[in-house]
C-alpha cells in the first residue's frame, strides 16, 4: 500500500494523543490546575493534529461532516464518532480539573473509554479489510492498542506502568511482523483464484492493461523501499522500544522523559510507515506483483 | 445507505466469456466513451498526450499467458470491471453512505455529491473495480451503465451496457442473474461459469466463463511431415574442406 503521509502521522500522533487521554481520564496522574492544562494541551494537539492530518487525504474534506452518519456499518465513520464523542467528554472532564481543580471521575472513565475505542476502531478500518491479508490480523487492533497505551503511559510520566506496557507492545509487534509476513501465503488468494485460471495451468501476468501506470498501482502497489524492511525493522524497534525503556531505567529527569518521548515517537513514525509500504493488496495480484 | 439489501428482486449483471475474447479493448474505450459523458463525473486524464499518461477507466482488460502441465501455452484476455458483488464490502466501509446497493436490481452504485473521497472503498475491493478520479476527487466505479439499460430515448437494442453493446466477438452478455431461467444464468449453468476470488466471500454477481479446452495436436502435424525432414548432412572431403574455408571468409 501507498504510505501516505497524512495517514501515517495520523495514526501515530492521534494513537499517541489518545493514549494520554485515556490516561488523564483514569486520573493518573492525578494533576489539577496548571499541570493538567498543560497535560491536556499536549494531548489534544496530538489527538486533534492527527486528526487534520487525516483529512488531507480526503478529496473532499469539506464533505467530511457526512462521515459521522454511517456508523451502523462503517469503522471510518465509528472511528469519527468516538473521537468526537472523546474529545468533548475529555474537554468536560479536562475543564473541570484545570479550572475547577474539581476531578469528575466517572467523566474521567467514560472519556478514557472513548479515548480507547477510538484508537480500536481507527485499527478495525484496517484490520477489516481481508483484502489485505497482512492487516485482516486479530494482532492488528492489539498492536495499536498497546502502542497507543504504552506511548500515552509515557508520556504521562507514568513510569512504572511505561516500563510495564512498553515491552507488551514490543512483543506485539514483533508477533505482528512474524505473523503478517506469511499472511497473504495463508490467505489462500493467488493469481490463481484471482482470475479462476488455476485449472487450466499456470498463471502468469502478461500484459497489464495499458502502459502507463493508474490509480491502482500508484495506491495499492508500492514496493520501492520493502527492500529495506529489515533494516528498518531494527530501527523502529530500537527506536521505538528498546530506548525509551533504557532511558526510563537510568536516573531519570525531565530531559531522559522528553528524550524517551521523542525517540518512541519516531519508531512509532517508522513502524507505521512500515505497516504501509509492506502490505500488499490483493489487487497487486492482477497486475502479477504484490 | 451504506448497509447492504438483505436481497436484491433482481441481480443484473455481466457474463464475461474468456473463451471468445479477443482482447480488442473496445469495450474498455466504448466504456469510458459513454460514461466520461454521462452519468456523474466525467472520466479524466492526466497528461493524456505527455510522456506519462494516465486516466481513470471502470473497465481493464489485462492479458495473462496459461502454460497447462503440457502442451502449448495459452493467452487469456481478462476484462475486468466491478462484478456488483453481493456481499460487497465497498459498500459496508464507505463512511458517508455515498456507496450503496440498490434494492431493485443489485447495482452498487456511488453518489458523488456525498463522496470525500476517502479511498476507503477502493481499499476494501479485491478486484481494483473502483478508482478515484484524480481531477474530481471523486470515487468512480461500473454503474453496470445505469443510464443506458432504462433509458428510453435509446432504441431497444442499445438498452445494454456500452461495452456489451461494442464487443465485436460476443464474449460480453448482461442480464439477470438472479433470475435461473434468464439466458445469462443458463450460460452460466452450461459453460460452468465461475467467480473470481470466492474466497473474499464478496459473492460476486458477474460470472467468467473459463476457456474452453483446445483441441491438441497429437504426435504429428501431418501424414507428409516425414517426407518433409531435413536431409542435409554433415559433408565429406573436399565438399567439407570447400565449406570451413568459405566459413572463414
Ligand atoms: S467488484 Fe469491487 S467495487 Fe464492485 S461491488 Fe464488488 S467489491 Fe464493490
Ligand atoms: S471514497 Fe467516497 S464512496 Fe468511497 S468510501 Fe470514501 S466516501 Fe464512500
Ligand atoms: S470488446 Fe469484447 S473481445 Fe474486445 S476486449 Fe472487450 S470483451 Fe474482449
Amino acid at each position: 500500500m501507498h504510505p501516505a503521509r497524512s495517514v501515517i502521522l495520523f495514526t501515530t500522533l492521534s494513537g499517541l494523543g489518545f493514549g494520554l487521554l485515556f490516561w488523564l481520564g483514569i486520573g493518573l496522574p492525578k494533576a489539577t490546575g496548571w499541570i493538567a492544562f498543560v497535560f491536556f494541551v499536549i494531548a489534544y494537539a496530538l489527538a486533534v493534529g492527527g486528526l487534520l492530518a487525516s483529512t488531507f487525504h480526503l478529496g473532499h474534506p469539506e464533505r467530511a461532516i457526512k462521515a459521522f452518519s454511517q456508523w451502523r456499518s462503517s469503522w471510518l465513520s465509528r472511528e469519527g464518532v468516538c473521537a468526537v464523542a472523546a474529545l468533548v467528554v475529555m474537554a468536560i472532564y479536562g475543564a473541570g480539573l484545570v479550572f475547577l481543580g474539581e476531578r469528575w471521575a466517572i467523566l474521567g472513565w467514560i472519556g478514557a473509554a472513548l479515548s480507547v475505542g477510538t484508537v480500536f476502531t481507527t485499527s478495525m478500518i484496517y484490520a477489516q479489510l481481508k483484502t489485505v491479508p497482512r492487516w485482516n490480523l486479530t494482532l492488528t487492533p492489539f498492536l495499536f492498542l498497546t502502542l497507543s497505551i504504552a506511548g500515552g503511559a509515557l508520556m504521562a510520566g507514568e513510569v512504572s506502568w511505561a516500563l510495564t506496557l512498553l515491552p507488551v507492545a514490543a512483543a506485539f509487534q514483533v508477533a505482528y511482523w512474524i505473523t503478517g509476513d506469511t499472511a497473504l501465503r495463508r490467505s489462500g488468494t493467488t493469481l490463481a483464484s484471482a482470475t479462476g485460471l488455476g485449472d487450466v495451468g499456470q498463471v502468469r501476468a502478461f500484459e497489464p492493461p495499458h502502459t502507463g501506470p493508474n490509480y491502482l498501482m500508484k495506491e495499492f502497489m508500492f514496493v520501492v523501499g520493502r527492500k529495506h524492511a529489515v533494516k528498518l525493522r531494527i530501527f523502529a524497534f530500537a527506536l521505538g522500544y528498546a530506548a525509551p525503556i533504557l532511558l526510563l531505567t537510568v536516573p531519570f529527569g525531565h530531559w531522559e522523559a522528553a528524550l524517551a518521548v521523542v525517540c518512541h515517537l519516531g519508531g512509532v513514525y517508522v513502524s507505521r510507515w512500515l505497516f504501509f509500504a509492506q502490505a500488499e493488496h490483493v489487487v497487486g495480484l492482477y497486475y502479477g506483483k504484490r | 445507505m451504506t448497509q447492504l439489501p438483505e436481497t436484491t428482486t433482481r441481480k443484473l449483471g455481466l457474463v464475461i466469456d474468456l473463451d471468445t475474447c479477443v482482447g480488442c479493448h473496445a469495450c474498455v474505450v466504448s466504456c469510458k466513451g459513454w460514461n466520461t459523458e454521462n452519468y456523474g463525473a466525467p472520466l479524466s486524464d492526466q497528461e493524456a498526450y505527455g510522456a506519462d499518461p494516465s486516466g481513470t477507466f471502470l473497465n481493464r482488460v489485462h492479458s495473462y499467458e496459461v502454460q497447462p502441465d503440457d502442451g502449448a501455452a495459452q493467452l487469456i484476455h481478462f476484462p475486468k470491471s466491478c462484478l456488483h458483488c453481493e456481499d460487497a464490502p465497498c459498500v459496508t466501509v464507505c463512511p458517508t453512505g455515498a456507496s450503496y446497493k440498490r434494492t431493485e436490481d443489485g447495482i452498487v452504485l456511488v453518489n458523488e455529491r456525498d463522496c470525500i473521497g476517502c479511498g476507503l472503498c477502493a481499499w476494501a475491493c479485491p478486484y481494483g473495480a473502483r478508482e478515484m478520479d484524480a481531477a474530481e476527487k471523486v470515487m468512480k466505479k461500473c454503474t453496470l451503465c445505469v443510464d443506458r439499460i432504462y433509458n428510453e430515448n435509446l432504441p431497444e437494442v442499445d438498452r445494454v451496457p456500452a461495452c456489451v453493446r461494442t464487443c465485436p466477438a460476443g464474449a460480453r452478455h448482461f442480464g439477470d442473474l438472479g433470475d435461473p431461467d434468464s439466458d445469462v444464468s443458463k450460460l452460466v449453468e452450461e459453460r460452468g461459469g465461475m467467480d473470481l476470488m470466492p474466497e473474499m466471500g464478496t459473492k460476486p454477481v458477474n460470472k467468467y466463463l473459463p476457456p474452453r479446452p483446445k483441441d491438441r495436436i497429437e504426435d504429428q502435424i501431418d501424414i507428409l511431415a516425414p517426407l518433409l525432414a531435413p536431409v542435409a548432412e554433415e559433408p565429406k572431403g573436399f565438399m567439407a574442406w570447400l565449406d570451413k574455408a568459405l566459413e572463414k571468409i
